[in-house]
């Protein structure tokens, strides 16, 4: 039987981690199958956690990680198969009462937080235990010190309402929140790209602190898309794909090639092209404001990257320049939100509509808008980005993270728009669409569309003509092509805090 | 932060200005009895506000809570006068119903707007069956309590306070009130967390219905009879109150002392127009005038937050 065999396999393990701890404090999924109508998410995955484990969960969009997540804290009960943790087996009757009382949490991607309440007040939403007289205080004082242990000099108010925090802080403060402990201990935290909003800074900080936890006996299971993050911080690293487990090694024994080839698409070499031909005629120029800095300009056909430390400046820069507020801007400009859920798509209408929703301009005839057109417009472009649905009249959330990104993708590339901006749009987005977007930023660039490009993620600004580096607030660096170099990006964005 | 500051003042602010003006209008209003006569009626609206409020505050909205007002009035004024056991059970199952509503509305996904706009008429029908015309007697307790005499201070004043300050208290200060709110700004992350969005809701709209049924019966101590279209104006009001006080139709963004606040200035506008002899053809728009003004105003400060 294979549920034996995985026991086997992992427990001499444990022992030679944490001796004095012989508790079954492991989850053990066997055989869990998940299906959404015809469509197999999960195709029966055994899966073993150990105690004070960090496993790294690795695969791409659609391979199952995300259901295989949403099982794991109780969000989705599974089809088939059998849950055990904490000494207790469940085939049903699983969901997020049980979980979060067995110590089983989660973070998400799209984050699960009530933006009207406060950090505290958030940390009370998953503690039954904070109630009654002076409950506030305790929640404010459970989330502090947790935020002091994680991310010192974090900067977040525990009486701060979530609205009123930037993405990034509110990551830290869900993060922090998935690891405060009341009544009963925590057994496993799962961190879905827990760092996709986060600085270089404070991504590292989190990094050390998973060290930390799993040293206490904790279990952790960390899905990213940064594979340097993933082949750093965890002893076990499972490879999943089509809803099955490919690869369940030790971390030691794979390299990014490796890892890359386990998932199943070829890793490609990030290397820039050809020395590209003379750019064309300044399309935006942008004077820094009375607090210094330097100038932005971006020429017709460059690729130009916005980087630094993340929420330092870079989307204002981007909002200047598409409201042309103090930014002299010569030609029609497309917007590409980082941060799907409230800025990107339209989340009751059809994949179709988002596209063509920055086209509608064109796509009148007599008044109206002409709906054969519109329906041809999206299917191009539903076809360019490769985009996988059967049918662009589905509604969008049918669509992956990474496939809503590429329709978002879409809308700005359909459009009239010789200036594409983007608001570190690969956020959370798998390597096999990363690449598909990158080949189409260096097309469109090469037919002469401007982009401008704020990333969080410095491999990216390997495709990127020239670099500005912005540290609170106003660029404080220009980077060529060839002088960009990550020490270079990291030295403009900590010169300051060195000092 | 100032703007955020003054934003929260905002609804004390066209309170004191709408109080403010009413004593210039007409002075003698400025005494006990000027204010006791003028915010009388000013209490079952607070309630009524209150009772909006919790449905909004899980992203709900309330279209029958004046019929329903009506409703209770005449149950107080017909069966607890006559039989106040058989009347009380028949209060209590009112708040029964009014949770199940909510079951059905969260249970089914259906738009609550549909749900009770539908239910407003079954209120009122209920009510004109049991009262075809107004009549019957206000409860003499019910009488004594809505027209009692404080010293010094007016009792719809300390009534008001009293409501909003425990209100506010319960939604705003208790680790359950938290729980409520957060189902108003994100339902996914409270059923996440193991909290059942479907207790939630029906707990809300139970207190809806708890402050509906009080509200019913404030009407019916002052006017000391029953009548199926007394409150009928109460939807409307109330929702206009929850707004003034700073609420927002989705988000769980609720103030409790604002909703009551709000209901205040509404009642207080009522008066004001009167004093102003403007005819009563002209009051629910000059009402709304007043509404629109202050939403004005706070969509005013909000944009300048935003833009910073």
């Amino acid at each position: 039987m294979w549920p034996t065999s995985s026991i086997l396999l992992t427990t001499p393990r444990r022992w030679s981690r944490a001796s004095e701890n012989l508790t079954p404090d492991t989850i053990r999924l066997d055989g869990v199958e998940k299906s959404f109508g015809a469509v197999q998410a999960l195709a029966g995955v055994d899966l073993v956690v150990a105690a004070g484990e960090c496993l790294g969960l690795v695969g791409h969009n659609g391979a199952g990680k995300s259901t295989l997540m949403h099982v794991l804290s109780g969000n989705l009960s599974p089809s088939a198969g059998t849950i055990a943790v904490g000494g207790q087996t469940y085939e049903r009757g699983w969901n997020a009462a049980v979980t979060q009382s067995q110590g089983v949490r989660c973070v998400f991607q799209e984050l699960s937080l009530c933006p009207n309440l406060t950090v505290a007040e958030n940390a009370r939403i998953v503690h039954a235990a904070l109630k009654g007289v002076g409950w506030k205080d305790r929640a404010a004082r459970l989330i502090r010190d947790k935020l002091d242990e994680i991310f010192p000099g974090h900067g977040i108010d525990a009486a701060d309402e979530i609205a009123n925090l930037a993405i990034g802080k509110r990551q830290m403060a869900e993060i922090a929140r998935a690891f405060t402990v009341t009544e009963g201990a925590l057994r496993l935290v799962i961190l879905d790209e827990p760092t996709s909003s986060l600085d270089a800074v404070t991504a590292r900080q989190l990094l050390a602190y998973i060290r930390k936890e799993t040293a206490r006996g904790t279990s952790i299971i960390l899905i990213s898309h940064l594979l340097g993050e993933i082949l750093s911080a965890s002893d076990r690293i499972v490879v999943m794909k089509d809803g099955r487990k490919v690869a369940d090694r030790l971390a030691a024994e794979f390299t990014r090639n490796s890892l890359v080839a386990a998932m199943g698409s070829e890793a490609r070499e990030h290397r820039r092209g050809a020395v590209r031909k003379a750019a064309g005629d300044v399309l935006v120029s942008v004077q820094p404001e009375p607090d210094g800095g330097a100038p932005l300009e971006a020429r017709r056909g460059e690729v130009i990257g916005l980087t630094g430390l993340a929420g330092h400046g870079q989307t204002r820069m981007l909002l200047r320049i598409f409201e042309g507020r103090g930014a002299e801007v010569k030609a029609a400009s497309a917007f590409i939100a980082g941060d799907r859920q409230s800025d990107g798509v339209f989340n009751l209408w059809s994949i179709g509509r988002n596209i063509t929703v920055r086209s509608l301009r064109a796509l009148r005839g007599g008044g109206l808008i002409d709906l054969a057109a519109e329906a041809r417009l999206s299917e191009v472009w539903k076809e360019k980005m490769a985009i996988r649905t059967t049918d662009t009249a589905n509604n969008i959330l049918t669509l992956s993270g990474g496939n809503q990104q590429k329709a978002l993708f879409a809308r700005a590339l359909a459009s009239d728009a010789a200036i594409i901006l983007m608001d570190d749009p690969m956020r959370g987005v798998d390597i096999g669409t990363k690449q598909e977007v990158y080949a189409m930023i260096r097309a469109e660039a090469e037919k002469g569309r401007t982009f401008i490009w704020y990333t969080t993620e410095i491999e990216e600004l390997t495709h990127c003509d020239r670099a500005y580096v912005f540290r609170n607030g106003p660029i404080v660096a220009t980077l060529s092509a060839l002088e960009l170099t990550e020490e270079k990006v990291l030295e403009a964005s900590f010169a300051e805090h060195a000092a | 932060m100032n703007r955020r500051l003054l934003r929260q003042a905002l609804p004390f602010l066209s309170l004191a200005i709408v109080l403010a003006a009413t004593f210039y209008v007409q002075p003698r209003t400025m005494s006990y009895f000027g204010l006791n006569l003028m915010l009388q009626y000013a209490v079952p609206i607070a309630l009524a506000t209150v009772a909006q409020m919790f449905v909004i505050t899980v992203n709900d909205l309330d279209l029958s809570i004046g019929p329903f007002v009506g409703l209770v009035s005449c149950i107080g004024a017909t069966l607890l006068f006559e039989n106040p056991s058989l009347g009380i059970l028949a209060l209590l199952s009112l708040v029964v119903l009014y949770g199940a509503v909510g079951a059905l509305i969260h249970s089914r996904n259906l738009p609550s707007i549909v749900v009770t706009l539908g239910l407003s008429f079954v209120w009122a029908g209920i009510a004109v069956m049991i009262l075809p015309s107004p009549g019957g007697k206000s409860p003499e307790w019910l009488k004594a309590l809505m027209t009692f005499q404080m010293p010094v201070i007016p009792f719809p004043i300390i009534a008001a306070v009293m409501i909003g300050l425990v209100v506010q208290l319960a939604l705003m200060h208790s680790s359950y009130g938290v729980i409520a709110r957060g189902a108003g700004g994100n339902p996914k992350a409270l059923s996440r967390a193991g909290w059942s969005m479907m207790n939630t809701k029906i707990a809300m709209y139970m207190l809806a219905g708890v402050f509906g049924v009080l509200s019913g019966l404030a009407l019916l101590g002052l006017t000391t009879s029953g009548d199926a279209h007394v409150a009928d104006r109460y939807t409307l009001y109330s929702i206009a109150g929850v707004i003034l006080g700073g609420g927002e139709f989705i988000g769980g963004r609720v103030s409790p002392l604002g909703a009551v606040v709000g209901a205040l200035t509404l009642a207080l506008a009522g008066s004001f127009l009167i004093f102003l002899k403007i005819s009563p053809d002209w009051q629910i728009g000059a009402q709304g005038a007043i509404l629109i003004i202050v939403l004005a105003l706070r969509a005013l400060v909000t944009y300048g937050e935003q833009k910073r």
